[in-house]
């Protein structure tokens, strides 16, 4: 049914409709709704799952991997300095291979402080062995987070899924949602089987001592899954695509107008939105112009990025955070795509927007595409104040 | 496509009142985005909250630079901002302050209205929270959303004497501007 | 190269928070005050100024309207009144 929803209230919807056994976060902006909502239900009675309180997020993310280690489903959310603090355990999570559902509500990262929207925080832990989806709306906000379960405790997987979604933009962004009923839920993700569990009448032990023996092998087999991911992701979106009726195709990329573009931007996130009213102004206007929107960061669908832009002239990419000292990581990652390929585009700039909250506006995506031209551009700032920057400090 | 912007400060409800003006939009088959922009986090700080609504899904994530409509829920504001920045040509403001309120002189086109929401609220609900008299004004203002969808609206999303009073509020709001127009033609 | 970094002492006097102020401000009567500073010391703002008996006042230029003064003087010797009127508030700086 078409609701009018917060994205916090949509996501905390499906999470009820998800029958998580555990959850548990500790608040920090933009992520808090999300935890209210779920805590409010929990108090009505009409959620019945356990939420536990916590006093940080280091201990919201070991009560999930605990509870997640029992063989329940858990459900946790956070943002920025929040994720950060989780840090060790979110590698440890992927490490165990416990399969959970966590909402990174994107927000950039000190200092100094800021609570407003960049992607910096998730993106800093992009080798942490969790898949990474990034939403483009509330309605996507919402049902990635379904796949999301269903992804994770495939039980070729059993790797945690992070759902990342624009804080305040989607967070706080109150749309037009196309909620799912129980039984379709039901349907799609049945419920959570543990392929392992700590179980006192058969006891195991998790999270043991890998000495140089055999370290490298847990860690060679998470890369190696997420290979099985690639595959399984299309697969996923079929199988929703026929309950749900909403196709995200393939899952990993969106392709906007890419197949006879010469000029492309590549993005993540909310701000594809943006990017998609520009492409159509310039189509109007007979420009040859598209977007390619990454859904999944990780697993990286190279194979499928090549195909996208293999025939593009000048591509753009577009990052809302940065890998300080080095080529912006969304820009760096495409560029690889490329390397000893024959086909490969004649240029391709990498630019960073929207740090912090900056307003990414519809003429901060001309400005893009106007200077994506023969020459190449290596981190090019957009919407910058230079006059900000002449502090002398002797 | 319609872009609304409001002025307001934290705690003055600028958040409510973009999701009712949503979700009236919604519940007349449109796709609005209401969303907030805040600035300091604090009680009393400037904000603004937006809706951008389409007859097809809304797509535009930045923020509103030039709005069709404006409404300024608290007057002081206008002292330091210019909240009728980047207004259309054909913009309309709508204002919650006293019926003697200055306003500045806006572009021909430009149409402003000033309603006493918070005394209406006062009256109709007893806290002088003058949302939905603004929200009754704006749709009186701009004939963008029909005076039953907001009754609607309301009825939804408040129970008991607080729903009785906001409803009131907004006929009130509504019909004030009415008068006002009528009287002006 | 460096951004905003460093803000020094003051810096924050170029932010007049007073234009936060809805509805209400601090009057300060002047009759029984007993120059305790409990209100200059609770102020968020640290906008209240005054040494002696009865002298004590607020900058309205930074005064956010928040009544703590009010609540904490013991002698009742600070009222929360109505904004007297839009025109009493334009000669604050914006």
């Amino acid at each position: 049914m078409k609701e009018f929803l917060e994205g916090s209230r949509a996501v905390a919807e499906i999470i009820k409709l998800c029958k998580p056994g555990v959850i548990s976060a500790y608040p920090i902006t933009p992520q808090t709704h999300i935890v209210e909502e779920l805590a409010q239900m929990v108090a009505n009675g009409e959620l019945s799952s356990q939420f536990i309180n916590v006093e940080s997020e280091h201990s919201a993310a070991s009560v999930v991997l605990g509870a997640s280690a029992t063989g329940v489903r858990t459900f946790t959310a956070t943002s920025s300095q929040g994720l950060f603090y989780m840090g060790e355990v979110i590698f440890n999570i992927a490490g165990v291979r416990l399969p959970l559902v966590m909402t990174c509500a994107n927000r950039a990262i000190s200092a100094p402080i800021n609570i407003w929207n960049d992607q910096q925080d998730s993106i800093s832990l992009r080798d942490a062995g969790w898949i990474q989806l990034y939403a483009e709306n509330v309605q996507e906000s919402a049902d990635f987070h379904l796949i999301g379960y269903r992804v994770s405790e495939d039980k070729s997987i059993m790797l945690p899924v992070m759902i990342c979604m624009d804080g305040f933009i989607l967070t706080h962004g109150i749309e037009s949602v196309d909620m799912p009923k129980q039984a379709q839920v039901d349907k799609f993700l049945p419920a959570y089987k543990a392929l392992y569990k700590l179980d006192p009448s058969e006891p195991l032990t998790m999270g043991i001592l890998a000495d140089p023996d055999y370290y490298m092998e847990a860690r060679y087999a998470i890369h190696a899954t997420f290979k099985d991911v690639l595959e399984l992701l299309p697969k996923v979106s079929q199988e929703f695509s026929d309950i749900f009726g909403r196709d995200y195709k393939d899952l990993l990329v969106e392709e906007y107008f890419t197949k006879d573009a010469e000029k492309v931007i590549v993005a993540m996130g909310s701000v594809c939105g943006t990017i998609k009213e520009v492409v159509d102004e310039l189509r109007a206007k007979g420009k040859k112009v598209g977007l390619l929107r990454i859904i999944s960061y990780r697993p990286f669908p190279y194979a499928r990025i090549y195909e996208a832009l293999k025939n593009v002239s000048k591509v753009a990419i577009l990052d809302k955070s940065v890998s300080l000292g080095a080529y912006a990581p969304l820009a760096s990652e495409i560029k690889s795509v490329f390397s000893n390929k024959k086909k490969l585009p004649k240029v391709i700039s990498s630019f960073v927007a929207g740090l912090g909250g900056r307003d990414i506006t519809l003429e901060s995506i001309r400005e893009i595409f106007r200077k994506l031209n023969a020459k190449e551009l290596v981190q090019e700032f957009i919407d910058l104040k230079p006059e900000l920057l002449k502090e002398q400090y002797e | 496509m319609k872009e609304i912007r409001i002025h307001a400060r934290a705690g003055q409800g600028a958040i409510t009142t973009a999701s009712l003006l949503g979700y009236a939009y919604f519940a007349e088959g449109k796709y609005p985005y209401a969303f907030p922009h805040f600035g300091a986090a604090r009680m009393g700080a400037p904000m603004n909250a937006f809706v951008r609504v389409d007859t097809k899904p809304v797509r535009l994530r930045s923020q509103i630079y030039n709005p069709n409509y404006v409404i300024i829920v608290d007057a002081t504001l206008m002292r330091g901002y210019n909240c009728f920045s980047g207004l259309l040509d054909n913009g309309i403001a709508v204002v919650s302050g006293k019926e003697d309120l200055e306003v500045p002189r806006l572009k021909p086109g430009q149409k402003v209205f000033v309603v006493p929401a918070n005394d209406i609220a006062l009256k109709t609900i007893g806290r002088p929270l003058g949302n939905t008299a603004l929200i009754g004004a704006f749709a009186a203002a701009t004939g963008e959303l029909k005076l039953n969808t907001l009754i609607e609206v309301v009825k939804f999303k408040f129970s008991g004497k607080i729903q009785e009073g906001n409803i009131e509020a907004i006929k009130q709001g509504f019909e004030y501007i009415q008068q006002r127009t009528e009287n002006r033609v | 190269m460096f951004g905003p970094l460093i803000v020094k002492p003051e810096k924050s006097k170029g932010d007049k928070t007073g234009s936060w102020r809805i509805k209400v401000r601090p009057k300060y009567l002047q009759k029984n005050c007993i120059a305790c500073k409990m209100c200059l010391l609770v102020c968020p703002e640290n906008c209240i100024i005054g040494k002696e008996k009865n002298a004590f006042s607020t900058d309205y230029n930074f005064c956010k309207g928040c009544g703590l003064c009010a609540v904490v003087c013991p002698k009742a010797d600070i009222e929360m009144v109505e904004e007297e009127s839009l025109e009493d508030k334009k000669g604050m700086a914006k």
